[in-house]
């Protein structure tokens, strides 16, 4: 409509009533909820920020050292996030179907536990693959995946085929897998973890540095565009009315923007002196004076990116994806179209499982121990992120990376009271009021927009 | 069917042809409640066929059967004269069966597009789903129907009724339907938009298809359908040629089950209308 000639001049004098912003809005086309959700993020580390920098002693706008928006921060509240957002795409699309999965938390600890003892003990101890073999890493994940998958379909077949609510088939398996766990090994804790599957979790070896963050931020740039320029030579092979061209820009530009500062700031984070000399040791070489290794982007953080992706890509553009949302909306009308509806619920869970194994791997990882306690809680967190990153409990609305940022803002909450120095009881308090407030907004944004 | 056998005007100008649909002794309960009990209904090609009766009478439920949404306790449904096991809706339409359910069955919070392929989306030749190209479909099939339509971008709950309504005739009618069920189609739709799904109606008709009308309104029964069927308590009280009886009749057959001299009765008649008749 903005394009054609004779609407102009209408066009115009409605804009002009709905003022500036509206105008904007409409030609850009973005999602308001989205916006006010990284508004409401961006305030929450400006925030943080003044807090944290007073609490220091340091101003405001120092960005180098120890506050809040700082490259060694904003690095490991990335790490710290991935987790978490990684379950939270799988729990869009649970949620939306009107389900709900209680289990992840507890699966995640049985996962990671059996991950743990795969590499740690059954490879080398039976099997007789030597510790630190290169398909140990592999063969271990591998195990995790099957099985988070595996348990994934057997709790989505309960809840799609035996008709059981998903509120009790996972809340059995919250009790089911958590006991699983200790089982294992009689709760005790096992570590140490391969070395290359440690690099699923971060650290300075589990970083990519700074060349290749460059390049991934080059191929999302190219990415984008070209996700634009596609999508606008679709509207005009079918002669659907286009975004004005500058705002097909600025949305580039931005989005390049963004993807690019967020690695000049993950390859602003240095290796510790203590990693860089002893990289050097290990080369033969003596460390010059002021050497600077950055991380660059976390191999985590990836992970959990490239899950993003893919969650989204599934959800908006397969047909699988539009069948959830649909069966969302309305069951019934889903069965009448003839949709599986079934065969739908079950996949959910098992790429739910999928997820969770895959978390379960990042968290092995990191702490480079599978303990007996991991992901406990983890439901409740998972769960918030979706709900404050827009997903409606009573179904069929919700997007994947609103859940992320969800994520991102429960773990920004929680370093940042770490930061603070606040206690671990009134962090807790400040999170659960915090949830509430957000699905409080959303419900008042959501009538408004009626 | 005994009354098919009788050799009434409408089923004489049939005979020799095979009927679209057959449904004979179509039966279903819900607990102790008989919804639809021992009904044999017949669809000819190129015909309307009315179903008539009051809240409650097992209109829905029948129709239902047909098109796969509700599994019936007995009864065969034959097409084009061959036995069709359709026992979910992808069976029905399979067989080229498309309803508008008076639910409309649109999934609230996807758009028109989506909703209009739901279950039998486009797909780009890397197996995803063709927006762009539902979108473009969308448009024309919803361009014959209401043509001020515009908003196939957003959720359908935002939409008016007959807004919604549109959406659901433009998806029974995009997919070459042989039998086209339409269940109270224009409860929600302005007289334009209603005199433009009587003009649908006749156009498909005219390109035979066989088509089941329900519907309250004895006006519109009356100006579209060939024949028409009477249920009450899942009973049929009696089947007509609509030129054979007048509207007060047909009044006297949902209110009363009185069956008049131009129908002929079903199981579901006064006992005096059948011996009447
Ligand atoms: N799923 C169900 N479970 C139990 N009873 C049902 C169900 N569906 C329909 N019924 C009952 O079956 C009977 C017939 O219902 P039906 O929906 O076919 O009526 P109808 O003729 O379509 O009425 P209306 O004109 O109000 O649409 C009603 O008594 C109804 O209560
Ligand atoms: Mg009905």
């Amino acid at each position: 409509m903005t394009e054609t000639l004779t609407n102009a001049p209408v066009d115009q004098a409605r804009s002009l009533e709905e003022g500036a912003l509206g105008r904007f809005l409409k030609a850009t086309e973005l999602d308001t909820r989205m916006l006010g959700m990284v508004g409401a993020l961006l305030l929450i580390w400006i925030g943080l920020q003044f807090l944290s920098s007073l609490r220091l002693g340091v101003s405001p706008f120092d960005f180098d050292g120890r506050a809040f928006l700082s490259p060694r921060n904003l690095w490991n509240l990335s790490v710290q996030s991935s987790s978490i957002a990684i379950m939270a795409t799988g729990m869009v699309l649970v949620i939306v179907t009107r389900n709900i999965d209680l289990s992840v938390g507890s699966l995640l600890g049985f996962v990671g536990m059996i991950m743990g003892v795969t590499q740690a003990e059954f490879l080398s101890g039976v099997l007789g693959i030597p510790f630190g073999h290169s398909s140990v890493w592999m063969i271990s994940l591998a195990v995790g995946l099957v099985l988070g998958l595996g348990i994934g379909a057997i709790q989505g077949f309960l809840i799609a085929y035996a008709a059981i609510p998903a509120f009790i088939v996972t809340l059995g398996g919250l009790l089911v897998w958590r006991g699983a766990a200790w089982w294992v090994t009689s709760g005790r804790t096992v570590a140490p973890m391969d070395a290359t599957f440690r690099l699923m979790g971060g650290g300075p070896t589990g970083s990519i540095g700074a060349t290749w963050s460059w390049v991934v931020a080059l191929v999302a740039c190219l990415g984008v565009v070209f996700m634009l320029i596609s999508a606008r030579r679709q509207r005009i092979r079918f002669n659907f009315p286009l975004r004005p061209v500058w705002a097909e820009a600025l949305l580039g530009s931005v989005s390049c923007a963004v993807i690019l500062g967020a690695v000049w700031i993950a390859n602003s984070y240095p290796w510790p002196i203590g990693i860089v000399r002893r990289y050097y040791q290990d080369l033969g070489l003596e460390a010059p004076e002021g050497a600077f290794i950055a991380h660059g982007i976390a191999i985590p953080v990836l992970i959990a990116i490239v899950a993003g992706v893919a969650v989204t890509f599934i959800s908006k553009r397969t047909r699988f994806g539009r069948y959830v949302f649909a069966i969302g909306g309305n069951p019934e009308a889903a069965v009448l179209a003839g949709i599986n509806t079934r065969w739908v619920t079950m996949k959910i869970f098992m790429l739910m499982g999928l997820l969770v194994a895959i978390s379960a791997a990042v968290s092995t990882a990191r702490l480079n121990a599978a303990t007996n306690a991991q992901g406990t809680l983890d439901e409740l967190l998972v769960i918030a992120a979706a709900v404050i990153g827009g997903t409606s409990l009573s179904g069929g609305v919700g997007t994947v990376a609103g859940a992320m940022i969800g994520a991102v803002l429960m773990q920004s909450l929680a370093s940042g009271m770490i930061l603070l120095g606040v206690d671990t009881p009134l962090q807790n308090v400040v999170v659960g009021s915090v949830l509430v407030l957000a699905v409080w907004l959303d419900t008042v944004y959501r009538r408004r927009s009626k | 069917m005994n009354e098919v056998k009788g050799g009434s005007a409408p089923v004489a100008e049939q005979q020799g042809k095979t009927p679209l649909v057959e449904m004979n002794g179509m039966a279903k309960s819900f607990g102790g409640l008989r919804a639809v009990d021992n009904v044999d209904i017949n669809l000819f090609p190129g015909e309307v066929v009315g179903i008539l009766g009051h809240n409650g009478a097992g209109k829905t439920v029948l129709i239902k059967m047909l098109s796969g949404a509700i599994q019936r306790d007995s009864g065969t449904i034959r097409i084009n004269g061959r036995d069709a096991p359709i026992n979910n809706p992808r069976d029905a339409k399979n067989f080229g069966i498309e309803t508008i359910y008076q639910t409309l069955a649109l999934a609230d919070n996807v758009d028109a597009t989506a909703n209009l392929f739901l279950g039998r989306e486009l797909m780009t030749r890397w197996g995803t789903l063709d927006d762009a190209a539902m979108e473009a479909e969308a448009r024309k099939v919803m361009g014959r129907l209401n043509p001020r339509f515009v908003r196939f971008k957003e959720p359908v709950i935002a939409l008016s009724g007959g807004q919604r309504q549109s959406v659901a005739i433009a998806r029974a009618i995009h997919f070459n339907a042989r039998v086209l069920i339409m269940d109270e189609p224009t409860a929600a739709l302005g007289p334009q938009e209603t005199a433009q799904v009587a003009d649908l109606v006749k156009q498909l008709k005219s390109e035979g298809i066989g088509i089941f009308l329900i519907s309250h309104d004895i006006h519109d029964v009356f100006g579209l359908c060939d024949r028409l069927y009477v249920i009450k308590n899942g009973q049929v009280v009696g089947m007509a040629k609509t030129s054979d009886v007048t509207k007060d009749e047909v009044l006297g057959m949902i209110i009363l089950g009185k069956c008049p001299p131009g129908a002929i009765p079903g199981p579901g008649a006064m006992r005096e209308a059948v011996a009447a008749a």
